[in-house]
């Protein structure tokens, strides 16, 4: 059978499995709608925390990430997993015991202000609407891309699939279908990495294989670290930015992970405080299958593809690899404008190097070379390629997509849910009709999100040109204003409504500012004020690293101004209180 | 409420040692100390490179269930379990 029958046949089953969740898990009332009736075991909601979190960004560009970043990528695996521990230890199970159904309720609860639940829902809606073009251009790429369908109907066809589970079984059949998406994503990300292990270290485990040997003896990184120096570029095992930043980045990181509403609402679904605890554990025992595996597979696919162009020893004329011999999966992703070469020295052989490099430039002269030739290689290709260049049978190829598809749907249904609970219990039901009953609620939340699908499938089909740097906002926006002004909930006391929403307003403000003082205004190209070069930072903190300042400003702004105004009520203190202990979580459920 | 003020800062000392081991894996041993650390090797592995790429990841999966398992323990201590 050829490729795309196989990969119809393989996404088709997939797609099967999710539209007979959906039937078989429907929401029959708000909290059903909205937390699954807060009867999620904890393990299979970590499994579904797990493949919320994994977007089609972790599945398809995190190794390339890493492939082409080395050790400074290291802030990325640090700060996606590092959140889960501040997740466990310091929200998951308050919130739960709270025992509501939004990020933006407990924010207006606490701090008895529906200015500040406004607030918390325009974060939440701007973090998740920039988040979720991501999905959609994902899904949109993979049918095009896989199988032979336009770019609008792959689109199409994914909006139609989360509409059926979304909008039918609201959180109970999106958590269920999630945890079918894991096990697909896992699965897929896995065999192919397996593969290439054994092929290249002869270990089966990614991540012992990444400390093994290749076959000259010497270890696969003390290998990779000497064949980029050759060709100019820095070793790929040692820092190139600076400590303050990385610092920063990953703190960023960390704190914007546990602050993005789309995750923590996952944790009010499990039914005890115990579990929102060990959920935390169990979402991260299953996301760090794969961000454990991705350093191996991002230095694995590299090493095979440098191997490839280059097979011999550098320099030598013969070395490089001749271009009418390049192999089978070179021209198919050349097809695609993922990989494109140039032949700048006119000797018909590719040469990848390090062409911005001064000091290697005159012995790249002496070698007879002229500029890389490589003009480009998409660092999605070291995910998608993968298979191919390991040789691996075609249906491993159509795992991936359908791999691929998971990741970026499941994803797509957390971040709507968490869109479409804001509209209709926080701004609908919260404040401007309090008094319409459930049923009527229940409806609104359909409605609402099935609007939120259209409006993502719309911003799909036409990405705002800001899409791309939508990882800077989301996390600046979760890391800078929600995480703060939960932590400081729950864990002071005497923090009242003034301080909170100064501190949030101060926090967002001032991400949102040095994110586009370098980035445009509103991402609007040449709106910039400064270049975005390391000179131009502020202590060389990069803008997606600046979340982790905006949360510095927004806890001390809040702190400030909580002191010199009245403490909260007696009433609310007694919530804190409350929530401190997990004793009678179950009673606090009823709504 | 005495019972649940201790409780509340025995919970507060526990989370704070669980952050500093938090702090060490990853900031101190994956980003300051990295160049020191990746002086010392472990089969193919720069120790600092392990810590930044493998090893706090292992150490952050092994913390959650730590305070799990200790906050069960000081829950059932000041009878604030769950039921």
């Amino acid at each position: 059978m050829d490729l795309t029958t196989i990969t119809y046949i393989i996404v088709g089953l997939t797609f099967a499995l999710y539209i007979g969740i959906a039937v078989a898990a429907r929401a029959g009332s708000t909290s059903e709608f909205y937390v699954a009736g807060k009867g999620v075991n904890p393990v299979l909601n970590g499994m579904a925390t797990a493949a919320d979190w994994m977007s089609a960004a972790s599945f398809i560009s995190l190794a390339g990430l890493i492939a082409f970043n080395g050790y400074d990528a290291s802030a990325y695996l640090m700060g996606w997993t590092g959140g889960y521990v501040l997740l466990a230890l310091l929200l998951a199970p308050y919130l739960r015991k709270f025992g509501k159904f939004t990020v933006p309720e407990f924010i207006g609860d606490r701090f008895y202000s529906r200015t500040a639940r406004i607030i918390a829902v325009i974060c939440l809606i701007v973090a998740s609407i920039t988040y979720v073009i991501g999905q959609m251009k994902g899904v949109g790429v993979a049918f095009s891309r896989f199988l032979d369908v336009g770019y609008d109907t792959g689109l199409l066809v994914g909006m139609l699939i989360v509409f059926f589970y979304a909008v039918l079984g609201g959180m109970k059949g999106i958590t269920y279908t999630q945890i079918a998406q894991y096990v697909v994503l896992i699965f897929a990300y896995t065999v192919p990495a397996v593969f290439i292990s054994l092929q290249i270290t002869d270990n089966p485990l990614p991540q012992l294989g990444l400390g093994s040997s290749v076959a000259d003896g010497t270890p696969l990184l003390a290998k990779l670290d000497q064949v980029l120096v050759e060709i100019g570029f820095a070793e790929y095992t040692l820092q190139q930015g600076t400590t303050l930043n990385m610092i920063a980045l990953t703190l960023s990181l960390m704190i914007g992970t546990a602050g993005l509403p789309h995750v923590i609402v996952r944790f009010f679904t499990v039914p005890k405080v115990k579990d929102a605890r060990s959920s935390a554990g169990w979402a991260l025992v299953f996301i760090a299958i794969l961000y454990t595996t991705a350093p191996a597979v991002g230095a694995m696919s590299f090493f095979n593809l440098i191997n490839t162009i280059q097979p011999g020893e550098t320099g030598q004329p013969e070395s490089n690899l001749v271009y009418e011999e390049r192999p089978e999966w070179f021209k198919k992703w050349e097809t695609t404008g993922l990989l494109q070469f140039e032949d700048k020295n006119g000797d018909g052989r590719i040469q990848y190097y390090n062409d911005k490099n001064a000091d290697f430039a005159e012995t790249a002269k002496e070698y007879g070379w002229n500029g890389n030739e490589l003009v480009k290689v998409d660092r999605d290709i070291m995910v998608l390629a993968n298979p191919e260049i390991a040789n691996l049978p075609n249906w491993v190829v159509a795992l991936v997509v359908a791999g691929g598809l998971a990741a970026a749907l499941s994803t797509a249904a957390g971040l709507l849910l968490a869109i479409s609970s804001a509209v209709s219990h926080d701004l609908m039901k919260g404040v401007f009709a309090p008094n319409i009953s459930e049923k009527t609620e229940l409806i609104a939340a359909r409605i609402s999100m099935a609007v939120a699908i259209g409006v993502a499938g719309y911003l799909g089909l036409n990405p705002p040109g800001f899409a791309a740097q939508v990882v800077a906002l989301a996390f600046g926006l979760a890391a800078a204003s929600i995480f703060p002004a939960l932590m400081m909930g729950i864990f002071y006391k005497r923090m009242n409504s003034q301080g909170a929403i100064v501190g949030m307003v101060i926090g967002l403000l001032s991400t949102l500012t040095y994110i586009f003082v370098f980035k445009g205004w509103f991402f609007i190209p040449g709106t910039n004020n400064l270049a975005n070069t390391p000179e131009n930072w502020l202590f060389g903190i990069q803008p997606e690293a600046f979340g982790a300042v905006g949360a510095l400003l927004n806890f001390g702004s809040a702190w400030l101004v909580s002191k010199v105004t009245a403490p909260p009520p007696a009433h609310i203190q007694a919530l804190v209180e409350d929530i401190r202990v997990p004793r009678g979580a179950g009673a606090g459920s009823s709504h | 409420m005495k019972n649940a003020q201790d409780y509340w800062r025995a919970n507060v000392s526990i989370l704070l040692k669980c952050l500093v081991v938090w702090f060490v894996c990853s900031y101190l041993f994956g980003i300051i100390l990295v160049d020191q650390l990746n002086a010392i090797s472990i089969g193919g592995y720069q120790l600092g490179f392990w810590f930044a790429q493998q090893g706090s990841i292992y150490v952050f999966l092994i913390l959650i269930f730590y305070y799990v398992k200790r906050m069960n323990r000081l829950d059932r201590e000041f009878d604030v379990d769950e039921q």
